[in-house]
Protein backbone atom coordinates (compact mmCIF):
# COMPACT_ATOMS: atom_id res chain seq x y z
CA UNK A 1 0.00 0.00 0.00
CA UNK A 2 1.45 3.33 -1.12
CA UNK A 3 0.34 6.34 0.95
CA UNK A 4 0.33 9.63 -0.93
CA UNK A 5 -1.36 13.02 -1.02
CA UNK A 6 -2.81 12.67 -4.51
CA UNK A 7 -3.27 9.96 -7.14
CA UNK A 8 -3.43 11.44 -10.64
CA UNK A 9 -5.18 9.34 -13.27
CA UNK A 10 -3.74 10.22 -16.67
CA UNK A 11 -0.24 11.29 -17.68
CA UNK A 12 -1.25 13.68 -20.46
CA UNK A 13 -0.26 17.37 -20.39
CA UNK A 14 -3.03 18.27 -17.92
CA UNK A 15 -2.08 15.52 -15.45
CA UNK A 16 1.61 16.39 -15.75
CA UNK A 17 1.11 20.08 -15.09
CA UNK A 18 -1.21 19.34 -12.17
CA UNK A 19 1.63 17.22 -10.74
CA UNK A 20 3.91 20.22 -11.14
CA UNK A 21 1.49 22.43 -9.24
CA UNK A 22 1.22 19.81 -6.47
CA UNK A 23 5.01 19.70 -6.22
CA UNK A 24 5.19 23.48 -6.01
CA UNK A 25 2.80 23.59 -3.05
CA UNK A 26 4.60 20.74 -1.30
CA UNK A 27 2.33 17.77 -1.97
CA UNK A 28 3.30 14.29 -3.19
CA UNK A 29 1.54 12.41 -5.95
CA UNK A 30 1.54 9.13 -7.86
CA UNK A 31 0.60 9.13 -11.54
CA UNK A 32 -1.18 6.20 -13.23
CA UNK A 33 -1.69 5.84 -17.00
CA UNK A 34 -2.80 2.89 -19.06
CA UNK A 35 -0.51 3.73 -21.98
CA UNK A 36 3.06 2.43 -21.83
CA UNK A 37 4.44 5.96 -22.16
CA UNK A 38 3.95 9.43 -20.72
CA UNK A 39 2.07 12.07 -22.72
CA UNK A 40 -1.52 10.94 -23.28
CA UNK A 41 -3.22 12.02 -26.51
CA UNK A 42 -0.26 14.30 -27.30
CA UNK A 43 2.05 11.34 -27.64
CA UNK A 44 -0.44 8.73 -28.85
CA UNK A 45 -2.42 10.73 -31.40
CA UNK A 46 -0.21 13.57 -32.57
CA UNK A 47 3.45 13.31 -31.45
CA UNK A 48 4.63 15.02 -34.67
CA UNK A 49 1.77 17.46 -35.23
CA UNK A 50 2.58 21.06 -34.30
CA UNK A 51 0.51 22.78 -31.60
CA UNK A 52 0.20 26.57 -31.97
CA UNK A 53 -1.78 27.62 -28.91
CA UNK A 54 0.38 26.96 -25.88
CA UNK A 55 0.89 30.39 -24.28
CA UNK A 56 4.39 31.78 -24.94
CA UNK A 57 5.29 28.76 -27.09
CA UNK A 58 4.56 29.78 -30.70
CA UNK A 59 4.93 26.24 -32.01
CA UNK A 60 5.75 22.83 -30.56
CA UNK A 61 4.89 19.21 -31.27
CA UNK A 62 3.00 16.90 -28.92
CA UNK A 63 6.25 15.13 -28.19
CA UNK A 64 8.16 18.34 -27.42
CA UNK A 65 5.41 19.56 -25.13
CA UNK A 66 5.43 16.23 -23.28
CA UNK A 67 9.21 16.20 -22.92
CA UNK A 68 9.22 19.73 -21.54
CA UNK A 69 6.50 18.93 -19.02
CA UNK A 70 8.43 15.85 -17.89
CA UNK A 71 11.52 18.05 -17.46
CA UNK A 72 9.50 20.59 -15.50
CA UNK A 73 8.35 18.03 -12.89
CA UNK A 74 11.65 16.17 -12.69
CA UNK A 75 12.76 17.91 -9.44
CA UNK A 76 9.83 16.34 -7.59
CA UNK A 77 10.71 12.71 -8.48
CA UNK A 78 7.09 11.59 -8.70
CA UNK A 79 6.38 7.95 -9.51
CA UNK A 80 4.70 6.92 -12.75
CA UNK A 81 2.71 3.71 -12.97
CA UNK A 82 2.42 3.10 -16.71
CA UNK A 83 0.55 0.32 -18.57
CA UNK A 84 -1.76 0.21 -15.58
CA UNK A 85 -5.27 1.44 -14.95
CA UNK A 86 -7.12 2.53 -11.83
CA UNK A 87 -9.87 -0.01 -11.47
CA UNK A 88 -11.57 0.34 -8.09
CA UNK A 89 -12.11 3.14 -5.57
CA UNK A 90 -13.36 2.74 -2.02
CA UNK A 91 -13.85 5.44 0.58
CA UNK A 92 -12.77 4.66 4.13
CA UNK A 93 -12.50 7.28 6.92
CA UNK A 94 -12.24 10.14 4.42
CA UNK A 95 -9.43 8.40 2.52
CA UNK A 96 -9.71 6.85 -0.89
CA UNK A 97 -8.39 3.34 -1.32
CA UNK A 98 -7.34 2.96 -4.93
CA UNK A 99 -6.72 -0.38 -6.67
CA UNK A 100 -5.17 -0.80 -10.09
CA UNK A 101 -5.53 -3.52 -12.70
CA UNK A 102 -1.99 -4.72 -11.95
CA UNK A 103 -2.79 -5.01 -8.24
CA UNK A 104 -1.16 -1.82 -6.96
CA UNK A 105 -2.87 -0.13 -4.00
CA UNK A 106 -2.81 3.48 -2.90
CA UNK A 107 -4.25 5.30 0.10
CA UNK A 108 -4.91 8.97 -0.58
CA UNK A 109 -7.25 11.80 0.43
CA UNK A 110 -7.33 13.07 -3.17
CA UNK A 111 -7.78 11.68 -6.66
CA UNK A 112 -7.38 13.88 -9.72
CA UNK A 113 -8.93 12.44 -12.87
CA UNK A 114 -7.05 13.85 -15.85
CA UNK A 115 -8.13 11.05 -18.11
CA UNK A 116 -8.74 12.87 -21.40
CA UNK A 117 -11.63 11.08 -23.03
CA UNK A 118 -10.87 7.81 -21.32
CA UNK A 119 -8.31 5.10 -21.76
CA UNK A 120 -6.94 3.98 -25.09
CA UNK A 121 -7.93 0.48 -26.17
CA UNK A 122 -7.52 -1.28 -29.49
CA UNK A 123 -10.52 -1.11 -31.80
CA UNK A 124 -11.88 -4.62 -32.23
CA UNK A 125 -13.57 -6.43 -35.12
CA UNK A 126 -17.26 -5.53 -35.43
CA UNK A 127 -18.01 -9.21 -36.05
CA UNK A 128 -19.74 -10.97 -33.14
CA UNK A 129 -18.19 -14.32 -34.05
CA UNK A 130 -14.69 -12.89 -33.45
CA UNK A 131 -15.44 -12.27 -29.77
CA UNK A 132 -15.24 -15.86 -28.57
CA UNK A 133 -11.69 -16.20 -29.96
CA UNK A 134 -10.58 -12.85 -28.53
CA UNK A 135 -7.17 -13.15 -26.89
CA UNK A 136 -6.66 -16.70 -28.18
CA UNK A 137 -6.61 -16.69 -31.97
CA UNK A 138 -8.14 -13.26 -32.64
CA UNK A 139 -5.52 -10.76 -31.50
CA UNK A 140 -5.13 -6.97 -31.50
CA UNK A 141 -1.53 -6.87 -30.30
CA UNK A 142 1.35 -9.32 -30.41
CA UNK A 143 3.32 -10.37 -27.37
CA UNK A 144 4.97 -13.55 -28.64
CA UNK A 145 5.51 -13.81 -32.38
CA UNK A 146 6.78 -17.41 -32.22
CA UNK A 147 3.19 -18.72 -31.91
CA UNK A 148 2.64 -17.82 -35.59
CA UNK A 149 5.46 -20.01 -36.96
CA UNK A 150 4.25 -22.10 -39.93
CA UNK A 151 0.66 -20.95 -39.33
CA UNK A 152 -1.82 -19.16 -41.59
CA UNK A 153 -2.21 -15.60 -40.36
CA UNK A 154 -4.77 -13.14 -41.73
CA UNK A 155 -3.97 -9.52 -40.89
CA UNK A 156 -6.51 -6.69 -41.21
CA UNK A 157 -5.57 -3.00 -41.39
CA UNK A 158 -3.65 -0.45 -43.43
CA UNK A 159 -1.44 1.37 -40.94
CA UNK A 160 2.10 0.79 -39.75
CA UNK A 161 1.20 -1.96 -37.25
CA UNK A 162 -0.59 -4.01 -39.90
CA UNK A 163 2.15 -3.51 -42.51
CA UNK A 164 5.08 -4.06 -40.13
CA UNK A 165 3.62 -7.31 -38.79
CA UNK A 166 2.69 -8.52 -42.28
CA UNK A 167 6.31 -7.99 -43.36
CA UNK A 168 7.78 -9.50 -40.20
CA UNK A 169 5.54 -12.57 -40.09
CA UNK A 170 5.90 -13.28 -43.81
CA UNK A 171 9.31 -14.82 -43.01
CA UNK A 172 7.84 -17.74 -41.11
CA UNK A 173 4.06 -17.75 -41.65
CA UNK A 174 1.55 -17.80 -44.46
CA UNK A 175 0.38 -14.19 -44.40
CA UNK A 176 -2.73 -12.64 -45.96
CA UNK A 177 -3.14 -8.87 -45.59
CA UNK A 178 -6.67 -7.50 -45.98
CA UNK A 179 -7.43 -3.78 -46.16
CA UNK A 180 -10.61 -1.85 -46.92
CA UNK A 181 -9.08 0.34 -49.65
CA UNK A 182 -6.13 0.44 -52.07
CA UNK A 183 -4.19 3.12 -50.22
CA UNK A 184 -2.26 2.45 -47.04
CA UNK A 185 -1.45 4.95 -44.33
CA UNK A 186 1.79 3.26 -43.25
CA UNK A 187 5.31 4.54 -43.90
CA UNK A 188 6.09 4.72 -47.65
CA UNK A 189 8.98 2.22 -47.32
CA UNK A 190 6.66 -0.33 -45.70
CA UNK A 191 3.99 0.18 -48.35
CA UNK A 192 6.65 -0.39 -51.03
CA UNK A 193 7.85 -3.55 -49.28
CA UNK A 194 4.29 -4.91 -49.01
CA UNK A 195 3.80 -4.38 -52.75
CA UNK A 196 7.03 -6.27 -53.48
CA UNK A 197 6.04 -9.14 -51.19
CA UNK A 198 2.67 -9.26 -52.89
CA UNK A 199 4.18 -9.18 -56.41
CA UNK A 200 6.50 -12.08 -55.65
CA UNK A 201 3.64 -13.99 -53.98
CA UNK A 202 5.25 -14.10 -50.53
CA UNK A 203 2.07 -12.65 -49.09
CA UNK A 204 -1.51 -12.49 -50.34
CA UNK A 205 -2.70 -8.91 -50.52
CA UNK A 206 -6.46 -8.38 -50.71
CA UNK A 207 -7.82 -4.83 -50.83
CA UNK A 208 -11.35 -3.44 -50.79
CA UNK A 209 -12.47 -6.23 -48.50
CA UNK A 210 -13.36 -6.28 -44.83
CA UNK A 211 -14.15 -8.99 -42.28
CA UNK A 212 -17.52 -10.73 -42.44
CA UNK A 213 -17.29 -13.78 -40.23
CA UNK A 214 -14.87 -15.94 -38.28
CA UNK A 215 -15.47 -19.66 -38.56
CA UNK A 216 -14.19 -22.48 -36.46
CA UNK A 217 -14.95 -25.20 -34.04
CA UNK A 218 -13.12 -24.63 -30.78
CA UNK A 219 -10.27 -23.02 -32.68
CA UNK A 220 -10.40 -20.81 -35.75
CA UNK A 221 -10.43 -22.55 -39.13
CA UNK A 222 -11.17 -19.75 -41.55
CA UNK A 223 -12.20 -16.15 -41.93
CA UNK A 224 -14.79 -14.91 -44.41
CA UNK A 225 -14.28 -11.50 -45.97
CA UNK A 226 -16.66 -9.34 -47.97
CA UNK A 227 -16.43 -6.56 -50.50
CA UNK A 228 -18.85 -3.65 -50.50
CA UNK A 229 -20.58 -4.98 -53.59
CA UNK A 230 -21.36 -8.19 -51.74
CA UNK A 231 -18.73 -10.63 -53.01
CA UNK A 232 -17.21 -12.83 -50.36
CA UNK A 233 -14.14 -15.03 -49.98
CA UNK A 234 -13.12 -17.59 -47.40
CA UNK A 235 -9.48 -17.73 -46.30
CA UNK A 236 -7.94 -20.48 -44.21
CA UNK A 237 -6.71 -18.99 -40.94
CA UNK A 238 -5.14 -20.15 -37.71
CA UNK A 239 -4.83 -16.59 -36.40
CA UNK A 240 -6.67 -13.38 -37.24
CA UNK A 241 -5.00 -10.09 -36.34
CA UNK A 242 -6.74 -6.69 -36.37
CA UNK A 243 -4.86 -3.37 -36.36
CA UNK A 244 -7.43 -0.57 -36.57
CA UNK A 245 -5.82 1.91 -34.21
CA UNK A 246 -7.01 2.86 -30.77
CA UNK A 247 -10.35 4.01 -29.46
CA UNK A 248 -10.99 5.82 -26.22
CA UNK A 249 -13.24 4.24 -23.61
CA UNK A 250 -14.31 5.79 -20.33
CA UNK A 251 -13.83 2.36 -18.72
CA UNK A 252 -14.03 1.95 -14.93
CA UNK A 253 -14.38 5.74 -14.34
CA UNK A 254 -18.06 5.30 -15.22
CA UNK A 255 -18.53 2.99 -12.22
CA UNK A 256 -17.34 5.26 -9.41
CA UNK A 257 -20.63 7.00 -8.73
CA UNK A 258 -19.56 10.28 -10.33
CA UNK A 259 -22.12 12.47 -12.03
CA UNK A 260 -21.64 12.11 -15.78
CA UNK A 261 -22.75 14.26 -18.69
CA UNK A 262 -22.32 12.04 -21.76
CA UNK A 263 -18.66 11.05 -21.41
CA UNK A 264 -17.60 14.02 -19.26
CA UNK A 265 -17.65 14.78 -15.54
CA UNK A 266 -19.30 17.99 -14.28
CA UNK A 267 -17.13 19.95 -11.82
CA UNK A 268 -17.33 23.22 -9.94
CA UNK A 269 -14.91 25.77 -11.29
CA UNK A 270 -13.60 26.89 -7.91
CA UNK A 271 -11.44 23.80 -7.37
CA UNK A 272 -12.58 21.31 -10.04
CA UNK A 273 -14.01 18.92 -7.49
CA UNK A 274 -16.67 16.48 -8.69
CA UNK A 275 -19.79 15.43 -6.78
CA UNK A 276 -17.52 13.16 -4.69
CA UNK A 277 -15.44 14.77 -1.96
CA UNK A 278 -11.73 14.48 -2.75
CA UNK A 279 -12.23 13.47 -6.39
CA UNK A 280 -11.31 16.18 -8.87
CA UNK A 281 -11.57 16.16 -12.67
CA UNK A 282 -9.50 18.32 -15.03
CA UNK A 283 -8.72 18.55 -18.74
CA UNK A 284 -10.84 17.11 -21.54
CA UNK A 285 -12.77 14.83 -19.19
CA UNK A 286 -14.32 17.63 -17.10
CA UNK A 287 -17.17 19.88 -18.10
CA UNK A 288 -18.61 23.19 -16.88
CA UNK A 289 -20.28 26.16 -18.54
CA UNK A 290 -17.88 27.60 -21.11
CA UNK A 291 -15.48 24.62 -21.06
CA UNK A 292 -12.85 24.68 -23.80
CA UNK A 293 -10.98 21.49 -24.65
CA UNK A 294 -7.64 23.26 -24.85
CA UNK A 295 -4.36 22.23 -23.24
CA UNK A 296 -4.04 25.70 -21.69
CA UNK A 297 -7.45 25.30 -20.01
CA UNK A 298 -6.23 21.98 -18.60
CA UNK A 299 -3.21 23.75 -17.09
CA UNK A 300 -5.43 26.28 -15.34
CA UNK A 301 -7.77 23.56 -14.10
CA UNK A 302 -4.83 21.55 -12.75
CA UNK A 303 -3.46 24.54 -10.84
CA UNK A 304 -6.79 25.11 -9.08
CA UNK A 305 -7.40 21.39 -8.43
CA UNK A 306 -3.96 21.17 -6.78
CA UNK A 307 -5.00 23.88 -4.27
CA UNK A 308 -8.25 21.95 -3.75
CA UNK A 309 -6.20 18.85 -2.88
CA UNK A 310 -4.15 20.81 -0.32
CA UNK A 311 -7.20 21.27 1.92
CA UNK A 312 -7.70 17.50 2.34
CA UNK A 313 -4.02 16.53 2.35
CA UNK A 314 -3.02 19.10 5.01
CA UNK A 315 -6.24 19.73 6.97
CA UNK A 316 -4.37 21.41 9.82
CA UNK A 317 -2.37 23.80 7.66
CA UNK A 318 -3.45 26.93 5.90
CA UNK A 319 -2.54 27.17 2.22
CA UNK A 320 -0.45 30.25 1.52
CA UNK A 321 -0.20 31.62 -2.01
CA UNK A 322 3.38 32.19 -3.20
CA UNK A 323 5.10 33.12 -6.45
CA UNK A 324 7.84 30.86 -7.83
CA UNK A 325 9.93 33.96 -8.53
CA UNK A 326 10.02 35.01 -4.90
CA UNK A 327 9.49 32.01 -2.63
CA UNK A 328 12.58 30.39 -1.15
CA UNK A 329 10.44 27.40 -0.04
CA UNK A 330 9.41 26.76 -3.64
CA UNK A 331 12.98 27.16 -4.85
CA UNK A 332 14.05 24.54 -2.30
CA UNK A 333 11.35 22.19 -3.60
CA UNK A 334 12.59 22.75 -7.14
CA UNK A 335 16.19 22.23 -6.03
CA UNK A 336 17.16 25.62 -7.45
CA UNK A 337 20.46 27.01 -6.23
CA UNK A 338 21.10 30.72 -6.48
CA UNK B 1 -27.85 28.02 -43.20
CA UNK B 2 -28.61 24.47 -44.26
CA UNK B 3 -31.18 21.92 -43.22
CA UNK B 4 -29.33 18.70 -42.41
CA UNK B 5 -31.04 15.40 -41.78
CA UNK B 6 -29.33 12.96 -39.41
CA UNK B 7 -30.60 9.37 -39.40
CA UNK B 8 -29.61 7.09 -36.55
CA UNK B 9 -28.76 3.44 -37.17
CA UNK B 10 -32.16 2.44 -35.75
CA UNK B 11 -33.88 4.67 -38.30
CA UNK B 12 -34.75 7.59 -36.00
CA UNK B 13 -34.61 10.81 -38.00
CA UNK B 14 -33.51 14.22 -36.73
CA UNK B 15 -33.49 17.47 -38.65
CA UNK B 16 -31.47 20.52 -37.71
CA UNK B 17 -30.90 23.98 -39.14
CA UNK B 18 -27.14 24.35 -39.02
CA UNK B 19 -25.46 27.72 -39.45
CA UNK B 20 -22.92 28.20 -42.22
CA UNK B 21 -19.36 27.67 -41.05
CA UNK B 22 -20.19 25.01 -38.49
CA UNK B 23 -19.41 21.39 -39.27
CA UNK B 24 -22.07 18.74 -39.74
CA UNK B 25 -20.61 17.18 -36.55
CA UNK B 26 -21.12 20.42 -34.57
CA UNK B 27 -24.68 20.62 -35.90
CA UNK B 28 -25.38 17.24 -34.29
CA UNK B 29 -23.63 18.00 -31.00
CA UNK B 30 -25.27 21.41 -30.55
CA UNK B 31 -28.70 19.95 -31.19
CA UNK B 32 -28.16 16.93 -28.89
CA UNK B 33 -28.58 14.50 -31.75
CA UNK B 34 -27.31 11.07 -30.65
CA UNK B 35 -25.07 8.84 -32.74
CA UNK B 36 -22.09 11.17 -33.19
CA UNK B 37 -19.53 11.16 -30.36
CA UNK B 38 -16.76 13.49 -31.63
CA UNK B 39 -14.32 12.52 -28.88
CA UNK B 40 -11.51 14.73 -30.15
CA UNK B 41 -13.74 17.77 -30.64
CA UNK B 42 -13.22 18.12 -34.40
CA UNK B 43 -9.49 17.75 -34.84
CA UNK B 44 -9.57 14.80 -37.24
CA UNK B 45 -7.73 12.88 -34.50
CA UNK B 46 -10.34 10.22 -33.77
CA UNK B 47 -12.99 8.56 -35.90
CA UNK B 48 -16.05 8.97 -33.73
CA UNK B 49 -18.02 11.43 -35.88
CA UNK B 50 -18.22 8.89 -38.70
CA UNK B 51 -21.25 9.07 -41.03
CA UNK B 52 -22.35 7.48 -44.31
CA UNK B 53 -23.58 9.53 -47.25
CA UNK B 54 -25.94 7.04 -48.85
CA UNK B 55 -27.01 9.28 -51.72
CA UNK B 56 -24.30 8.97 -54.36
CA UNK B 57 -25.13 12.37 -55.91
CA UNK B 58 -24.63 14.04 -52.56
CA UNK B 59 -21.43 12.10 -51.88
CA UNK B 60 -19.91 13.42 -55.12
CA UNK B 61 -21.11 16.95 -54.42
CA UNK B 62 -19.36 17.19 -51.04
CA UNK B 63 -15.92 18.81 -50.80
CA UNK B 64 -13.23 16.19 -51.38
CA UNK B 65 -11.53 14.48 -48.48
CA UNK B 66 -8.39 16.15 -47.27
CA UNK B 67 -5.26 14.17 -46.63
CA UNK B 68 -5.66 12.21 -43.45
CA UNK B 69 -9.43 11.78 -43.47
CA UNK B 70 -9.29 8.35 -45.10
CA UNK B 71 -6.48 7.37 -42.72
CA UNK B 72 -8.74 8.18 -39.78
CA UNK B 73 -11.67 6.41 -41.46
CA UNK B 74 -9.56 3.22 -41.58
CA UNK B 75 -9.87 3.31 -37.81
CA UNK B 76 -13.65 3.89 -37.73
CA UNK B 77 -16.34 1.33 -36.99
CA UNK B 78 -17.31 -0.36 -40.29
CA UNK B 79 -16.03 2.21 -42.78
CA UNK B 80 -17.34 2.03 -46.34
CA UNK B 81 -16.52 3.87 -49.56
CA UNK B 82 -19.28 6.40 -48.79
CA UNK B 83 -17.93 7.13 -45.30
CA UNK B 84 -17.02 10.65 -44.18
CA UNK B 85 -15.96 12.27 -40.95
CA UNK B 86 -18.72 14.76 -40.19
CA UNK B 87 -16.25 17.17 -38.55
CA UNK B 88 -14.75 17.70 -42.00
CA UNK B 89 -18.04 18.64 -43.66
CA UNK B 90 -18.36 22.40 -43.27
CA UNK B 91 -21.89 23.67 -43.67
CA UNK B 92 -22.78 26.21 -46.35
CA UNK B 93 -25.98 26.93 -48.28
CA UNK B 94 -24.80 24.26 -50.73
CA UNK B 95 -25.33 21.56 -48.11
CA UNK B 96 -29.02 22.41 -47.66
CA UNK B 97 -30.93 19.13 -47.80
CA UNK B 98 -27.99 16.83 -47.01
CA UNK B 99 -28.82 13.56 -45.29
CA UNK B 100 -26.22 11.66 -43.27
CA UNK B 101 -26.63 8.17 -41.81
CA UNK B 102 -24.95 7.24 -38.55
CA UNK B 103 -23.18 3.88 -38.16
CA UNK B 104 -24.32 1.28 -35.61
CA UNK B 105 -21.83 2.73 -33.15
CA UNK B 106 -18.83 5.05 -33.05
CA UNK B 107 -16.52 3.21 -30.64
Amino acid sequence: MIKTDVVIIGAGPTGLFCAHQLGIIGLKCEIVDNLDKIGGQCIELYPDKPIYDIPAVPKCTGEELTNNLIKQIKPFNFNFHLSDRVQKLKNENNKWLVKTLNGKEFETPNIVIAGGVGSFEPRKFPTKSAEKYDGKSVLYSIKDKTIFKDKSVVIFGGGDSALDWAIELSNSSKVTLVHRRDEFRGAPASVQKIKELSDNKTIDLITKYSIKDVKGNGSIESVEIKSESGESKVIKADYVLGFFGLIMQLGPIAEWGLNLDKKTIPVNTENFETNKKGIFAIGDICTYPGKLKLILSGFHEGALAARGCFKYARPDEKYRFEFTTASSTIKDRLGVKE
Amino acid sequence: MAKIKYIEFNGTEHEADVANGLSVMEGAIQNDIPGIDADCGGGMSCATCHVYINDDEWFKKLPEKEMGEDDMLDQAFEPKSNSRLSCQLIVSDDLDGLTVHMPEKQV
